[in-house]
């Protein structure tokens, strides 16, 4: 379980550049729940995800994870709980290093690393049984270094590492923005998969409208850096995408009023 | 051409200075942090290696001294830029001007000599290898570090440190923090290179302050030169590539000292003038090999 209370950030904190990223964000994601984060340009939900996995500590606000305040714990502390995908598929693997060599150190995710062998044969054997599903053949390939992979197959390697060992929240961000429209319908049934298979809890943030309605059990929709929307259950699955353009532009109200004068 | 004495000059000199190319391969290719301060830990490990000596400690023993010294001076370095966030460049320029002070402080003046007093090499005069002995030893130890390196990069805390190097973002998403790596990482690089340079002092007899002086391109020049004959990929080719290219190095150099046209010879002074030329067509060569290739 994830618990946001009264969040707040802003970057560039007394510059003319000052950015209010979050401004007291209230969010409580049970166990299990899958919710999807939509919200245009500059809305903080990257920089909600980012608080989430410790990238910054907030300005005021805690973060809780299953009933542990983790509001002070840099990033790698908190790795242990949480999983990441992120936008950019290089991010989320070492491209010098080899498929199982990534994937041996996803399996220590949070735990202490000693001086035993890096990849033994058994974890071989277990590498090989969890890439045969993606189809993409991988598990012949598991001394390759990964910067030979596609980012598509980059994108699904991270995503098994991020849930190799089960995470108690699984942050997404944008992680299918960077990839052709198949590769990324590939990645997102993925994910479906990996969510429901470990009932994990999950925040996805993505700007595709479809998509945050497809999948997830709850959707929440940001606007300068605050939470507009939140609809779960029956109510997020009636919805359609012009059911949610109305409501988004509803709620954004009068300044979105004077940019819809502006631009007709 | 070159001599074989010379030629045996260049392999011994390419073998003790390997540990060196060793510990430039783990800062500059492992962990992504272009490391000066390598210039002030060689003449550390040799003022250490020296002093030890003189003060009655086995030789061997002297060299695991000197590798403390050298681990203690690179983790300086790694906190100035982990801790107090100076560039790394930066700290390690700071951490080498440092050093130069120290090695006078051990040292009590700015060289010492290891005249009469044993060293390393003492366990290989009984064997009557003649002139073998020095290069075959050196090359033993070499090979024994490089393969202690290999073995370390490969255990789940050396792919953690190879994973800080690759993607700082990625390996702290798995929990590690990467300044320990950082702070552990070039410890250890300079560990190897102090410990090098407790070898070179008792190999040559003496330790200098000034010794140190263009061990980073020396290095990197050995990494390089290794890299575009063995290919890059994998720690095992890149430990062996800075193996390779320290013997190399060596070579090079004592062929160019071997250079005579009419009266014009090469002097020793103009190495370093040699081995920036030699680093230069070392980097070029592989842009080469595409242009060519494009055509």
């Amino acid at each position: 379980m994830l618990t946001v209370s009264g969040l707040t950030k802003a970057f560039n904190r007394g510059s003319v550049n000052e950015v209010a990223a979050l401004s007291g964000i209230d969010l409580t994601v049970e166990t299990g729940e899958f919710v999807t984060v939509i919200g245009s340009n500059g809305a903080g939900k990257s920089s909600l995800l980012a608080a989430v996995a410790g990238n910054f500590p907030p300005d005021r606000g805690t973060i809780a994870i299953d009933g542990r305040d983790v509001t002070a714990w840099p990033a790698h502390r908190r790795a242990h709980l949480v999983g990441r995908v992120f936008q950019d598929p290089l991010k989320g693997t070492c491209a010098g290093l080899t498929i199982e060599e990534n994937l041996a150190l996803a399996s220590r995710r949070g735990a202490c690393r000693g001086f035993g062998p890096g990849v033994g044969s058994a974890d071989r054997t277990r590498f090989r049984q969890l890439l045969a599903p993606l189809g993409l053949g991988l598990e012949d390939r598991l001394r390759d270094p990964v910067g030979l992979l596609s980012g598509g197959q980059r994108q699904a390697l991270t995503l098994l590492m991020a849930s190799l060992v089960p995470p108690r929240v699984l942050l997404l961000d944008e992680h299918t923005a960077a990839l052709d429209p198949k590769t990324a319908g590939q990645i997102l049934a993925l994910t479906g998969d990996v969510v429901t298979a470990g009932r994990l809890t999950t925040l996805m943030v993505t700007h595709n409208m479809n998509q945050a309605l497809r999948l997830g059990n709850r959707l929440i929709m940001m606007h300068q850096g605050r939470i507009i929307l939140d609809l779960c259950g029956e109510e997020k699955a009636k919805l359609s995408v012009e059911d949610l353009l109305a409501r988004f532009y509803a709620l954004k109200g009068e300044e979105l009023a004077s940019d819809k004068m502006l631009l007709t | 051409m070159l001599s074989w004495y010379a030629f045996n000059g260049a392999l011994e000199q390419g073998f003790v200075y390997g540990l060196t190319a060793l510990g430039v391969y783990l800062t500059f290719r492992v962990l992504d942090f272009p490391d000066l301060t390598v210039d002030g830990s060689l003449p550390l490990g040799a003022a250490v290696s020296t002093v030890a000596i003189t003060a009655g400690w086995p030789p061997a023993l002297s060299i695991l001294a000197a590798a403390a010294a050298g681990f203690c001076a690179g983790a300086v370095t790694g906190l100035l830029n982990t801790r107090l966030h100076i560039l790394h460049l930066l700290a390690s320029i700071l951490t080498m001007i440092a050093l130069y002070s120290v090695n006078i402080r051990i040292m009590g003046r700015p060289n010492l000599t290891l005249l009469g007093k044993p060293t390393v090499l003492d366990a290989i005069t009984g064997l009557n290898l003649s002139y073998f002995g020095a290069p075959l030893f050196f090359g033993i130890i070499a090979l024994v570090a490089g393969a202690a390196l290999v073995w370390f990069l490969s255990t789940a805390f050396g792919q953690a440190m190879r994973a800080a190097g690759d993607n700082p973002t990625m390996i702290t998403a798995q929990g590690v923090d990467t300044r320990t790596m950082i702070v552990l990482g070039v410890g250890l690089s300079n560990a190897l290179v102090a410990a090098g340079g407790g070898l070179v002092a008792q190999n040559q007899g003496a330790a200098d302050v000034n010794m140190g002086v263009g061990t980073i391109v020396a290095g990197l020049a050995s990494v390089i030169i290794g890299e575009t004959v063995l290919g890059k990929g994998g720690v095992l080719r890149g430990v062996a590539a800075a193996l390779v290219g320290s013997v190399l190095y060596r070579l090079a150099i004592a062929l160019a000292l071997s250079f005579k046209l009419g009266s014009f010879a090469l002097t020793p002074s103009d190495l370093k003038l040699v081995t920036a030329l030699l680093v230069v067509a070392a980097l070029v060569a592989p842009q080469l090999k595409t242009r060519m290739r494009r055509r």
